[in-house]
């Protein structure tokens, strides 16, 4: 159910690793949670971010919620689709719906992230 | 009490359903140590017709109305429709709260809408909030969102702007860690552009300026824009008299980027200061970053244009401590009453009584000035307010005004000390040529 | 209400030539050549042009699709949607109160002085305080008043402090006016009953913490029975208890907060002291205080020596001026001719009976509809659409369906610690028959639920307009009208 090549942490981002630099986004879980996405708040290229740290937020009607960066890195790109398009988290949450693209700084810091099999029991312990 | 419906026998059956005995058995869970053992001590009750005797003899002991009157300063005398007043006062206006279910406040939804609308029309930008509480925080709420826009430290305010809206900038920014600068005015009365020139030498997220200014002054409002943008800062512009609005160009096509003001003289009566009206607008792309209330038009499910509250994720009730302002409840029932105002006048209505505001005051004026010793402060084209300068400190002037029932305008020495023989004079449409001229007269024999 | 004829935009009504006001010819000689080196504004292009009686007709029309207080029962929590006397708008509206200028001397001024004096008294009476400030012009204006009177007073102590706490239960203001005044926010978690978790304070106060924000009662409409402790809790830190008073009208004449060593609160005149709220403001939130306090005071406080009343500014440690001039000025006479009409018994029933009608409500609704905690409530309670989620239905949907109804629904989705949130307060002003169809309307929407859940889910059906697409209202925003080019 959620792809077996990306990590994934409790506050449900995934990231995905291409070689130095690793794409995120949030989950199919979280976008179902937060219903219709009207905005997404970008960083700026170039920041700074310790793992943990909010990288952007997400609004849909009434809420708002943080995305937090599953490892410490710098931003290289942002989706900027997303400004016209919020709705592609909604449509394609692990594709055109992703939100940064960072160069991690410590990739042993993925380690502490949990693998799909994980996160799909995580889930499933969240709807009970 | 009259505005309870509740009869004792449904009370009794109403503890009996719920399984009490009496109602103080309601209040179980307020411990005994902080009730309340005996009755308040208040006066009252008073039938209504007793109440009505009590604020008569109040607004009796007003004697304000005996004098003619030509302050203004922040809060102005102008004529109300009586449509203005007639149609506001429906309950139906009245009576509910904020849209929050917007199938049934459609009528509230789509006349802020309409509000919004005007006020976007009136200073030139983009998009416009549903109110704020008066012009003073809409003053403080503007250099606080120019500054979560730029993220510089300071903020540039003139000297010549309403003391009350400095007062209340300085109260809200005093916990922020920014730095409030004031940049003084000239000759003509307007914001001095060397000076400000200086004071952007260090960055800063915004220039405030008020126009026409507390001085009645209108500022060169296009020149200050390019030294603003120039240093990279916001240019914030306030208005204590929209009404200027009908003849002046509108601030956002000079460059102002936000403008906020006092929508008092649209449509409310003074009221000895309260309740009045805030509006803010803003170029688009600081949307996010604008307080208050917005309607936004939508759809419902049949495809009807319908409107609703909306871009609510800037609000405290969502974003709790992160939120662009605490405002919560605005000034509705105010935007309502400035929207039939605006509406009521219309197009041809508006401009007419700009100029004829602009043209009472040149009149006057010029009678005030050909008083020997009487002379125009400041040599900046001005509204319908002027600051004028006396042979002798105004507080003397003004008590002997005051003794011929006249209020001869509003005295500036206490917050400018090198003024102290000055008055700011506030001429409206009400004031027909009789009055303009008994003024005159009275300052000629009191000057003699 | 009328729902066959569309209601134009006023813009879409008008047209070139018609107006709606003539003003008298100008009476003094034209004075050519003024405004000459001013850019000027050539047109009001756009701006509507009507005749007067298409504005009586469009506002007219307008006000026919809003639900109103004088039209029904409004049990909004936490909004104290009571009945708004008509006495109160025909005092508010003599001429001797409307055309003063604010700058007026204060010796022209005694009568418009005097009423703001009387109120602070009454009010001070009726909170147990010691000073009272009506400037704040609505009930957030007045928790930001609140707490930079408690930052300026550990500022003269030489320290500001970091942090407030805030409950989980709190309005969205709370934390929000707390941040505007340079504090950082901590949460603190509610108990299993509802209330503020004395062991949790206890841990999370220290002398950084500047004050707790406390509303009483809370959210849940539940009355904080720890009060006292709480407050001691805190004052062994330094810190001071600052009270939501938004609930006042729970606690009138039955308990006042001095006697609960509050330190400074807020009241909401629109609320409590009945003032109509007037689709969205204005209100007007009088802030209270303890003589601690009272030197921080916004300026100008106003003072009477021996019957004449007059303006203070000069109180060297006051936090400053928060608006422009005094206050909501014709909403504190109108909260004044209430308080004279109640007077002390009147003032006491309308609490026991806000409790009441309350209690009626949630004894009546017990068992249909789920309430997380069982505490016993006072002026409000909070019901959940647990159980009928299980037929697909939420509080939005059952919101929905109580407007076919003719009602209108109860606060939806808050406090946020109630999932599902639908927040009843009656007020005392609601006869048994108004209260009795709501009870009726809210078991048949329960029955609708479970046998039909399609018609709440698409509800409603016969208002003016259906639900409305808020996704597209935020994804792209039309704030305003515009001129098709």
């Amino acid at each position: 159910m959620y792809p077996e090549n990306l990590f994934y942490t409790k506050d449900h981002e995934w990231i995905k690793v291409e070689g130095e630099e690793a794409v995120i986004g949030i989950t199919d879980f979280a976008q179902k949670q937060l219903g219709d996405i009207i905005y997404v708040d970008l960083p700026a290229v170039g920041k700074s971010l310790e793992a943990h740290q909010a990288v952007s937020s997400v609004e849909s009607v009434k809420s708002v919620s943080d995305v937090y960066c599953p490892v410490s890195g710098e931003v290289t790109a942002v989706n900027s689709e997303l400004a016209q398009n919020p709705d592609l988290l909604n449509k394609d949450p692990y594709g055109q719906g992703w939100i940064v693209r960072i160069k991690i700084k410590d990739k042993s810091e993925l380690n502490k992230l949990m693998k799909a099999s994980d996160y799909e029991k995580y889930v499933e312990g969240l709807e009970h | 009490m009259n505005y309870i419906s509740i009869s004792d026998k449904d009370k009794k059956e109403m503890l009996s359903r719920i399984g009490l005995n009496s109602l103080e058995e309601l209040f179980t869970t307020i411990p005994e140590s902080v009730r309340l053992k005996r009755d308040l001590n208040l006066p009252g009750p008073l039938a209504e017709a007793e109440l009505l005797e009590y604020f008569e003899a109040r607004a009796q002991e007003n004697t304000y109305d005996q004098y003619l009157s030509f302050l203004g300063g922040g809060a102005y005398d102008h004529f109300i429709p009586a449509v203005v007043d007639y149609l506001s006062s429906r309950g139906e206006f009245l009576s509910p709260y904020t849209p929050y279910q917007p199938e049934v406040s459609q009528g509230t939804l789509q006349a802020i809408f309409e509000f919004q609308t005007l006020i976007c029309q009136l200073t030139g930008l983009d998009i416009a909030n549903a109110s704020l509480y008066d012009g003073a925080t809409g003053a403080a709420e503007a250099v606080l969102m120019a500054y979560r826009v730029k993220g510089k430290r300071r903020l540039l305010i003139p000297s010549n702007l309403n003391p009350q809206y400095k007062r209340v900038i300085l109260t809200y920014t005093k916990n922020l860690d920014l730095e409030v600068m004031e940049i003084p005015y000239d000759q003509a009365g307007q914001m001095d552009k060397s000076s400000l020139e200086e004071a952007l030498k260090v960055e800063a997220s915004v220039v405030l300026i008020q126009s026409p200014n507390y001085f009645g002054v209108i500022e060169d409002l296009k020149t200050l824009s390019e030294v603003t943008h120039r240093a990279g800062a916001l240019l914030a512009v306030v208005i204590s008299e929209p009404l200027a609005l009908g003849l002046l160009e509108a601030p956002g096509k000079l460059g102002a980027d936000i403008v906020t003001g006092e929508g008092q003289s649209f449509g409310l009566p003074l009221s000895y200061g309260g309740p009045y009206l805030g509006f803010m607008a803003c170029k688009k792309d600081f949307v996010r970053q604008l307080p208050g209330r917005i309607v936004g038009q939508t759809v419902d499910v049949e495809g009807r244009r319908g409107f609703v509250l909306t871009l609510s994720t800037r609000e405290q009730h969502i974003r709790r401590e992160k939120a662009t302002s605490n405002i919560c409840t605005n000034e509705g029932h105010c935007a309502l009453r400035a929207t039939i105002y605006l509406e009521t006048l219309g197009r041809q209505g508006l401009k007419e009584l700009a100029w004829i505001n602009l043209q009472k005051a040149a009149y006057a004026l010029k009678q005030l000035t050909s008083i020997p010793g009487v002379s125009r402060k400041f040599s900046g084209p001005t509204f319908n307010e002027f600051v004028l300068e006396f042979p002798e400190n105004w507080e003397k002037i003004s008590a002997a005004l005051k003794e011929k029932r006249i209020l001869g305008g509003l005295s500036l020495g206490q917050r400018y000390p090198e003024l102290k023989d000055c008055a700011l004079v506030t001429i409206t449409e009400k004031h027909s040529r009789d009055k303009i001229d008994r003024y005159v007269d009275a300052l000629k024999e009191v000057l003699r | 209400m009328i729902n066959l004829v569309r209601e134009p935009l006023i813009f879409e009504i008008s047209s070139p030539g018609k107006r709606a006001i003539n003003w008298p010819e100008l009476d003094v000689p034209e004075t050519k050549g003024l405004l000459s080196e001013v850019p000027i504004r050539e047109d009001l292009e756009d701006f509507p042009e009507v005749s007067e009686t298409e504005i009586t007709r469009h506002f007219t029309r307008l006000s026919q699709m809003n639900y109103c207080v004088d039209f029904g029962f409004y049990p909004l929590g936490s909004c104290t949607m009571k009945y708004n006397p008509k006495i109160n708008e025909k005092v508010a509206a003599m001429p001797g109160f409307t055309l003063v200028h604010p700058l007026a001397p204060e010796s022209l001024v005694q009568g418009n002085l005097r009423i703001m004096k009387t109120l602070e008294k009454l009010l001070a009476e009726i909170t147990g305080m010691d000073a009272v400030t009506l400037q704040p012009a609505a009930g957030a204006h007045g928790e930001l008043t609140g707490m930079m009177l408690i930052r300026a007073h550990h500022v003269a102590q030489g320290h500001p402090r970091k942090y407030v706490l805030v409950p989980d239960s709190a309005h969205g203001t709370n934390p929000s006016s707390a941040h505007i005044c340079g504090y950082t926010v901590k949460e603190i978690k509610s108990n299993e009953k509802g209330t503020v978790s004395v062991e949790e304070l206890v841990k999370v106060m220290d002398e950084e913490v500047a004050a707790l924000m406390l509303t009483n009662p809370n959210t849940l409409g539940i009355f904080e029975s720890d009060i006292c402790q709480i407050a001691d809790i805190v004052h062994a830190k330094g810190g001071f208890l600052y009270m939501d008073g938004a609930n006042l009208n729970a606690l009138a004449g039955i308990a006042r907060p001095g006697e609960m060593k509050v330190d400074v609160l807020h009241l909401n005149l629109h609320k409590t002291f009945s003032t109509p709220h007037g689709g969205g403001g204005p209100g007007s939130g009088p802030v209270a205080v303890k003589k601690i306090l009272s030197p921080y005071l916004p300026v100008p406080v106003i003072e009477e020596k021996e019957g004449y009343y007059y303006l203070d500014y000069q109180r060297p440690q006051s936090i400053g001026q928060v608006r422009s001039f005094y206050g909501q000025f014709l909403v504190i006479i109108k909260a004044l001719s209430y308080i004279l009409s109640l007077g002390p018994k009147g003032i006491r029933e309308m609490a026991e009976i806000a409790v009441l009608n309350s209690n009626y409500l949630r004894k009546s609704l017990e068992g249909i509809y789920h309430l997380k905690y069982d505490t016993p409530t006072l002026h409000e309670c909070v019901f959940s659409d647990k159980f009928q989620k299980e037929y697909g239905v939420s509080n939005l949907d059952i919101s929905k369906r109580l407007l076919d109804y003719g009602l209108h629904p109860p606060t939806m989705s808050f406090p946020l610690v109630v999932h599902g949130a639908l927040m009843i307060e009656p007020t005392e002003t609601e006869s048994r028959r108004d209260l009795d169809m709501f009870i009726e309307a809210m078991k048949a929407i329960d029955r609708e639920a479970k046998e039909n859940p399609e018609l709440l889910t698409s509800a409603p059906h016969v208002t003016y307009v259906r639900r409305l697409d808020e996704v597209q209202a935020a994804r792209n925003p039309v704030l305003r009208w515009e001129q098709k080019k």
